[in-house]
């Protein structure tokens, strides 16, 4: 511990660090008496007390000052030096050893990225490259950069700081909470100044997503799918801290998925996003196609395929349209475009 | 040879992220071997036996398993370089959340779940507290709000750990955490004279020596009683 935070009194470093509460909190220390030092709190516990915490001095003393240390970086990320603008991948090789078909591949905040493959060709690992921002000490020899350069080690050993956020269809709440505190929760963890104001805006956002609305005291385990879907994209979207969010396809139910992409790229993320269906993936200002666990080639959306896009999304209007008559009950009318 | 101690509350997927992380190892032609504790049953041996991994289990029955642990751990020490192992990786079952079976200077993992809660991380004890990695799984099911919140409760209790997602049943995150397992440098011979890095639960009263009768006139030795008061404990 250093030695300035040793002879503080608890006082003093509450003044100076508030958020070493939720510690000492956390650690179930009583702070009452709040003119001792963290040394002399610890002496007056009880023996019990003392198996209690699981913890000696020494261990308690290095704990807060790591504590305070992480948390200081945390809340001295100003949005300038944290901001990823870009992230570039730099080609390794396939299962057969041989090189990937491309040298590299820069990706800008703001720009959707599909990938594409069959399962098991190796997305998952392009993904776990680019988390752990590999430095050819991969399987596949990758490199990543961030900005341009190579990146901070801290992206890889910060249990607070990481590069990628996940959306998968698999994903459920498992809280007993109602939506509003959820979200409070996790705007908490986050140390957020302006906690109403954002978690406000996080809960409007999901609803502007969400074919059916709900109410900020709905518990989060009984939204629908869509509702779900929508609340962890608005979230997010808005309270992650991650610079690139990766999506798992998107179900289209329930659900504004063009809006969904719009909040993220409007909040400057990078989005990559593993999908075989044809509007999602035309969404997308590039696609990387994944074969035999090597890039295989990245393709440029084409003009004609954002007309077929625009195609497919009326389509979609269509079918969506049919499954809200169904869902409030009415007959279903034949519609001239689908019998051509 | 290498020792790293794994420990987790029961089900959380030490065993999977485990088996996941020794094939990582295995492609680095490390050879690996697994010592299990539990207490009255597991058939974990056998999944490793299927993987071809050297292992031996050890069952507590009616001891503490943790102190089991300790009074094994030198003997177990001595299996893995008799087997000409690089690595040997303990696994034992945190069963009261407050055992913790990490030795001084040998690598301590702790692998929790997502799904046990966010106020888990405060109720273990120097299990989580004092691990030096800490392995979240089952992140692959729950928001990636609660796995924010999940992580960042961990890091207010063990603030100096560093914090891993990896999957078990996919591997995702594996191989990265096996290049942190092995290290040339810390190769040991023995763990005699070592401590351990928190002092076990004390417990030693009428019950541990087998007394069955409820009741105050009952109770000797180490008791500790409840307060049932305004204030709760």
């Amino acid at each position: 511990m250093n030695k300035e935070l040793k002879n503080m009194k608890i006082k003093k470093i509450l003044e100076k660090y508030p958020y070493a509460k939720t510690f000492l909190e956390d650690q179930q220390l009583s702070i009452d008496d709040q003119e001792l030092t963290i040394s002399q709190l610890y002496q007056q516990l009880t023996l019990e007390q003392k198996e209690d915490l699981g913890l000696d001095i020494k261990q308690l003393e290095a704990s807060l000052d790591n504590y305070i240390e992480q948390m200081q970086e945390f809340i001295g990320e100003s949005d300038d030096n944290n901001t990823v603008q870009s992230l570039t991948i730099l080609a390794g090789k396939d299962k057969d050893e041989q090189a990937e078909k491309f040298a590299e591949l820069k990706v800008h905040a703001g720009e959707i990225i599909s990938i594409v493959g069959p399962t098991g060709s190796g997305k998952s690992r392009l993904l776990a490259d680019i988390e752990w921002t590999a430095q050819a000490d991969t399987p596949t020899e990758r490199s990543i950069l961030i900005n341009g350069q190579k990146p901070d080690l801290s992206w890889r050993f910060s249990g607070g700081k990481k590069l990628v956020a996940q959306l998968s269809q698999n994903m459920n709440f498992v809280m007993d909470l109602g939506v509003e505190e959820f979200i409070r929760l996790h705007a908490a963890s986050r140390l957020v100044k302006n906690e109403d104001e954002i978690v406000a805006r996080v809960i409007t956002e999901a609803n502007f997503l969400a074919g059916e609305k709900f109410s900020a005291d709905t518990q989060i385990t009984s939204l629908s799918g869509g509702q779900s879907r929508a609340l962890m994209i608005a979230d997010t979207a808005i309270l992650s801290r991650s610079p690139i969010i990766l999506i798992d396809e998107i179900e289209n139910a329930g659900i504004d998925r063009e809006k969904a992409l719009d909040l993220l790229v409007g909040e400057n993320k990078i989005v990559l996003m593993a999908t075989h269906d044809p509007i999602l993936a035309l969404m997308g200002d590039k696609r990387i196609v994944i074969n035999n666990g090597g890039i295989e080639k990245i393709i440029k959306t084409k003009d004609f395929e954002k007309e077929l896009l625009i195609k497919l999304k009326k389509v979609d209007n269509m079918l969506s349209d049919l499954r809200n008559s169904l869902r409030y009950g009415k007959e279903l009318t034949d519609n001239p475009n689908l019998t051509s | 040879m290498n020792l790293v101690t794994f420990s987790g509350p029961p089900s959380s997927g030490k065993t999977a992220v485990i088996l996941k992380t020794i094939d990582a190892l295995q492609n680095r032609d490390i050879a690996v071997g697994v010592v299990k504790f539990d207490c009255l049953y597991t058939d974990d041996d056998r999944l490793y036996e299927k993987a071809g991994i050297p292992v031996k289990k050890g069952l507590s029955g009616s001891l503490c398993p943790d102190h089991y642990f300790v009074s094994n751990i030198e003997e177990v020490v001595q299996w893995g370089l008799a087997n000409d192992l690089d690595l040997l990786i303990t696994e034992s079952a945190g069963l009261c959340n407050r055992c913790s079976p990490y030795i001084k200077d040998i690598k301590a993992i702790c692998v929790i779940d997502n799904l046990s809660g966010i106020n888990t991380p405060k109720k273990i004890g120097p299990m989580l507290k004092t691990a030096d990695i800490v392995i979240i799984t089952k992140g692959d099911i729950v928001s990636q709000a609660e796995r924010e919140v999940f992580a960042s409760r961990v890091m207010t209790v063990n603030p100096r750990a560093m914090v891993m997602h990896v999957n078990g049943l996919t591997g995702q995150g594996a191989f990265e955490f096996s290049t942190l397992l092995y290290d040339d440098e810390l190769n040991i011979e023995t763990v005699k004279g070592k401590q351990l890095r928190f002092s076990m639960p004390s417990a030693m009263c009428s019950y541990c020596l087998g007394e069955t009768r409820i009741g105050e006139e009952h109770q000797l030795g180490n008791v500790r009683k409840i307060n049932l008061g305004d204030q709760n404990e």
